[in-house]
């Protein structure tokens, strides 16, 4: 934990900037104010009314913390803790679509990944394109899936789910091929001296040596898929979860509503980026591998 | 039913041409033919089962219908294009990774602020930037402005933790040897870091190329004068013009492809000594 003294500098450097950052932005607007009421303001008066507008170009962080605080915390001590207003509610909608996606996409990319390193056809027909999808601007065909698979009578999760194992499954194929080949020919050598099956190969020498390049990319494919998530809520005109709540912030002004998703989504992007965190801890110790 | 039989016979055929020619030695022709062949096969897969269902165009439209929408709408799609990729993303990618990259030599110098930037750093690179999008376009107008802006934010990390590895890539050996030729910082960086950081750079900028893409596109969803690719995608898709889409999605793929192609060719010219770079065999 050396590390914590500049990091708490950084964090609290951030922080003064986005307060200096509010009070320059939306200066003009607090003079306009002023000016239409024709009163004078001092320059603190000034400073104090750029921390309270409804409607500030760059709101402060505390207000941004006061709307999550109101649109959660009390939302629960109210009871109604998964009413439309509550944030809680709009972060399951897209959590549960990234997580269906995450696992659909994690499930896809173990598979793709097995029949790459097992069947040398696939191996050279299915890996360049593997590749060369990465490089292809995925998330533009994101309204096309949404409003497709509306159309066969497919809607609510699992189009947004689609598209976030579309972003997923690549950085799991990646790791994954890559760890399955990780056992070298010395190791492939003495399971065949064992006289070991292929299920046995790889049940217990490619599987287990693959985990530590498969948590890195979980936890990309993780970030991945909640992007995906947030994406696939823009083109339904804006219903339920944290995408819609930036694209309705963003058609009436709500900057304070755009700012609370976005660090409601930020917030959950590192807790669950942190949950696999944990659980490869967990999994390469009792394997001995950390 | 002919198509479907068609679209089969193409399939099975395409895979045993691939079978038999990934179980021969590796070639250069083979490992270009493989993929070639296989995507070939998917796309007529694609028509016939289009023509054997026959689909509604309005829900997948035919690889042919595709083609022929694209050569006739090219001067809508340069327009696009340009609006979105030269304007959008590579003003925002030449910004973003150029300032990232003079943050990283700045750091670099700093061994405090590495140890606290970097951290920070990395956390950033992993949360949904694009959601920026919304606030960037209210910043910045709807105009290219605000797309480039939001590709500055989702490119700068990703290049940042990059360069920053990059420059700690030398090891203590090679930094000792130029203080025994008496070198200065700059001559240190200029003839040793930066060359030894290469390889890391461009794979910052290699990731950066999809980010400005997919950042220029989706920033257009929240708004964007009546051209741009994302613009052009979110209201065809509205009249389900899918064919339309589809040739949008031809051209970002293919500008993606290009960019990508770019970047990846001039590291290989920049770093040619590195040993990923030496042909294998």
């Amino acid at each position: 934990m050396k590390n914590l003294g500049p990091i708490l500098t950084v964090v609290t450097a951030i922080f003064v900037l986005w307060y200096a950052g509010a009070v320059a932005l939306n200066a003009s607007w607090a003079y306009d104010k002023a000016k239409r009421a024709n009163v004078e303001i001092t320059f603190s008066e000034m400073v104090a009314d750029t921390m309270q507008q409804k409607k500030p170009k760059l709101p402060a962080p505390h207000q941004v913390g006061k709307e999550i605080w109101k649109t959660t915390g009390e939302m629960v001590a109210k009871g109604r803790a998964f009413s439309k207003r509550s944030l809680i509610y709009h972060s399951w909608i897209t959590l549960s679509a990234t997580l269906l996606g995450f696992a659909m996409g994690t499930a896809l990319g173990v598979s793709l990944s097995v029949g790459i390193v097992y069947n040398r056809t696939m191996d050279m027909s299915v890996m360049p394109w593997v590749i060369a999808s990465q490089t292809i601007p995925i998330l533009a065909i994101a309204p096309m899936i949404i409003v497709v698979l509306n159309a066969i009578g497919i809607s609510g999760l699992l189009p947004k789910a689609v598209i976030s194992m579309y972003l997923s499954f690549f950085p799991v194929v990646v790791g994954m091929v890559k760890g399955l080949r990780s056992p070298d020919h010395m190791m492939v050598d003495q399971m065949k001296t064992w006289s070991a099956t292929k299920g046995q190969e790889f049940w217990k020498l490619r599987l287990p040596s693959s985990m530590p390049f498969l948590f890195p990319s979980l936890k990309v494919a993780m970030a991945a898929s909640l992007v995906g998530a947030i994406v696939g809520e823009l083109p339904t005109g804006a219903v339920a979860g944290l995408g819609a709540r930036l694209l309705a912030g963003s058609y009436y002004g709500q900057t304070i509503q755009i700012w609370s998703a976005l660090i409601t989504a930020a917030a959950l992007a590192a807790a669950l980026v942190a949950i696999i965190g944990v659980i490869q801890k967990v999994v390469l110790k009792r394997m001995g591998m950390a | 039913m002919g198509w479907i039989v068609f679209g089969l016979v193409a399939w099975l055929v395409g895979w045993r041409v691939n079978s038999y020619l990934s179980h021969r030695p590796r070639t250069q022709f083979s490992a270009l033919a493989v993929p070639v062949i296989f995507g070939l096969t998917i796309v007529v897969l694609w028509e016939c089962a289009v023509r054997g269902f026959e689909i509604n165009p309005v829900l997948l439209p035919a690889p042919t219908a595709i083609a022929l929408k694209f050569a006739t709408s090219i001067p809508i799609l340069w327009e696009d294009f340009v609006q979105t990729v030269i304007k959008g993303a590579m003003s925002g990618y030449i910004l973003g990774c150029g300032a990232a990259f003079l943050t990283a030599l700045v750091i670099d110098r700093f061994p405090f602020l590495q140890r606290g930037l970097l951290p920070v750093g990395n956390f950033v690179a992993a949360l949904p930037i694009i959601g920026m999008a919304p606030i960037m376009v209210m910043w910045f107008g709807f105009d290219w402005q605000s797309k480039a802006a939001v590709v500055v934010v989702m490119v700068f990390f990703p290049m940042l933790v990059n360069t920053v590895e990059g420059l700690q890539a030398t090891d203590h050996m090679q930094r000792d040897l130029m203080r025994t030729y008496a070198s200065s910082y700059g001559q240190t960086l200029m003839k040793l870091r930066l060359p030894a950081a290469m390889p890391f750079i461009f794979n910052g900028l290699k990731i950066s190329t999809t980010l400005a893409l997919i950042g220029a596109i989706v920033a257009e969803f929240f708004g964007s004068p009546i051209k741009g690719m994302g613009f052009r995608i979110s209201t065809e898709v509205g009249r389900l013009a899918l064919d339309m889409v589809w040739a949008e999605i031809v051209v970002a793929a293919l500008a993606g492809s290009l960019f990508y192609g770019g970047v990846a060719l001039l590291e290989k010219s920049v770093t040619f000594w590195h040993p990923s770079q030496r042909k294998s065999r």
